[in-house]
């Protein structure tokens, strides 16, 4: 039989330590930083209205973009939240998790040969689809000197006359690193100068610990050069629910509609129907996780200061990722020795691209007592490493 | 801090104090101060320990008593509330809206303990007008801590 399989798709990179990802799973009693998701159940009363939409019967396809109720309850929290006003009808699309309205996005705006601008180290899924969409990825390198915000700078050096996309991812996985009002001003200009469309990955927008989260599509001028997207999953605990939205353009949205039709049909009924429960009622909910997550934060950062590891402050997501520069050794090999020596599993800053090598990221998605022990190892691991290196 | 200083050690009141400083953010004295206000304002009233006691071999019987009482002039239900709250095997005491005036939990050793209480003690009260008494058969739930033992993590170990 001839080769049947795509040249493009086999072409694509495979994660540089799916060796490392393989270990962790065959490693039966090993405990784990490395989980990118919420630790929390849904709250019970989205459970609930997902559950009642079934006995009701609501089992059929909504319409493409979504049911009209909760793009509209979108509509209300983009205002409440970044005071942007978005038309229910025309300027949303209900899409399967935020992973599936990046590929839309990219998809309906792409050309062939079009540059697309993607900050790392971020979520794997970007510069994959990019490529799929016909695009080339250019990989801006964020640096820890500057918490890994994005600069202006760095995206007029990145430009050529090619670019068309900026991909900003923030508040960040893996680093945690959150863009400030005055950081999206300063990028905001270089942005309109050079007439780039922003994807702006606001998915962990709710998980901000500095101040209310900013959405570069409030500044002005920013709206209609921005696609936003975020989604149910990290705010509301909804992982499994595979639920996300896109904000934009209306000329965008309708072309990402298409694709989406083609593709999905529509985002599950179900989730949409405890999405709507979500957004009405489940302020609270986000408010409660919230601050769990941010405790949880500051005792990471303290353990950090005590046993001495460098790392930076962050303000979002549910991430911290510190440098382990110091010992001398790649975040792959640094994570492969501490999980088999003291059997922890953390990701290596490399799996969100090369920026991140020397780093490492911790998730505290766990219960301080299950973060309390793991810092525990990380202790003895580092003391450990610093006593061989003497 | 003080609201999530209370939410914290409303879940965990043996938290270790350094701890607490560091996840509120705070100093540890400002911790100790906080609280030292708070129970001598009385908004912390005890640090007890939450037991299921039918795990234990000990037998314990539990009861909800609805009571409608007469209210006294110039002190509503107070006093009778304070007469029956006097009572240590009395646990817990409101005063509700609605079809009866006073309800009362009970713990006692077995049902005729409890039986007793309410025959002997609680309906001879002057002014007890009636009492319904309803027997706990199983707790599930308390103090919002839920007594079935939560699932384990079921996620993944690594997600990206």
């Amino acid at each position: 039989m001839r080769n049947m399989l795509s040249d493009q798709v086999v072409g694509l990179k495979p994660s540089g330590i799916r060796k490392f990802f393989d270990i962790v799973s065959e490693m039966k009693d090993a405990i784990s930083l490395g989980v990118g998701e919420p630790d929390f159940d849904t709250p019970w009363h989205i459970r609930d209205e997902g559950i009642y939409s079934l006995e009701k019967g609501k089992t059929f396809y909504t319409s493409n973009a979504g049911l009209k109720e909760l793009r509209e309850e979108i509509c209300n929290y983009q205002e409440r939240r970044n005071k942007i006003k978005y038309d229910p009808l025309k300027e949303v699309l209900i899409t399967v998790g935020g992973s599936e309205a990046i590929d839309m996005g990219l998809r309906a705006v792409i050309n062939p040969g079009d540059e697309v601008l993607i900050p790392q180290p971020s979520y794997v899924s970007y510069e994959p689809c990019a490529i799929l969409a016909g695009a080339k990825p250019v990989i801006i390198d964020l640096k820890a000197e500057n918490e890994f915000r994005l600069t202006a700078k760095e995206i007029e050096d990145a430009c050529t006359d090619k670019t068309k996309v900026l991909i900003l991812p923030f508040p960040n996985n893996p680093t945690g690193a959150i863009m400030e009002r005055k950081d999206l001003e300063a990028i905001a200009k270089v942005i309109i100068e050079k007439d780039l469309l922003v994807m702006s990955d606001e998915i962990y927008a709710e998980l901000t610990y500095k101040g209310e989260h900013v959405s570069i599509a409030s500044l002005p001028g920013m709206q209609e050069r921005t696609i936003l997207i975020n989604g149910f999953s990290k705010a509301y605990a909804m992982t499994g629910w595979r639920l996300g939205y896109a904000c934009g353009p209306a000329d965008i949205i309708a072309q990402m509609t298409k694709i989406h039709q083609f593709a999905i049909m529509c985002a599950p009924t179900t989730s949409q129907y405890a999405a709507i429960e979500a957004l009405k009622n489940g302020d609270n909910d986000v408010a409660e996780m919230r601050t769990a997550y941010n405790q949880r934060r500051r005792f990471l950062m303290n353990a950090f200061k005590e046993m001495g590891l460098e790392c930076f402050e962050p303000f979002g997501a549910f991430y911290v990722f510190p440098c382990i520069k110091e010992f001398g050794m790649t975040s792959e090999e640094f994570a492969t020795r501490f999980l088999e020596e003291e059997k922890v599993a953390a990701v290596p800053g490399t799996a969100f691209g090369n920026s991140g090598e020397g780093f490492l990221r911790i998730s505290y998605a766990y219960s301080i007592d299950n973060l309390r022990e793991a810092i525990g190892r990380l202790d003895r691991f580092v003391k450990k490493l610093r006593a061989e290196k003497k | 801090m003080r609201e999530e200083l209370l939410a914290v050690i409303e879940k965990n009141s043996r938290i270790d104090l350094k701890e607490l400083a560091v996840i509120l953010g705070v100093e540890e004295i400002d911790v100790v101060n906080e609280m030292a206000k708070l129970e001598s304002e009385g908004v912390i009233c005890g640090y007890h320990t939450m037991i299921n006691w039918e795990k234990t071999s000990l037998e314990k019987v539990g009861a909800l008593i609805e009571v409608k009482v007469t209210p006294q002039r110039g002190q509503g239900f107070d006093s009778m509330a304070e007469r029956i709250y006097k009572y240590p095997e009395v646990d817990a005491v409101y005063l509700l809206s609605g079809g009866y005036d006073l309800l009362i939990i009970i713990e006692g050793k077995t049902i005729k303990e409890v039986a007793s209480f309410v025959s002997d003690k609680l309906s001879t009260l002057d002014n007890v007008l009636s009492t319904a008494t309803h027997f706990i058969l199983k707790k599930y739930k308390e103090h919002g801590t839920i007594f079935k033992k939560e699932h384990a993590d079921e996620r993944e170990r690594i997600t990206l």
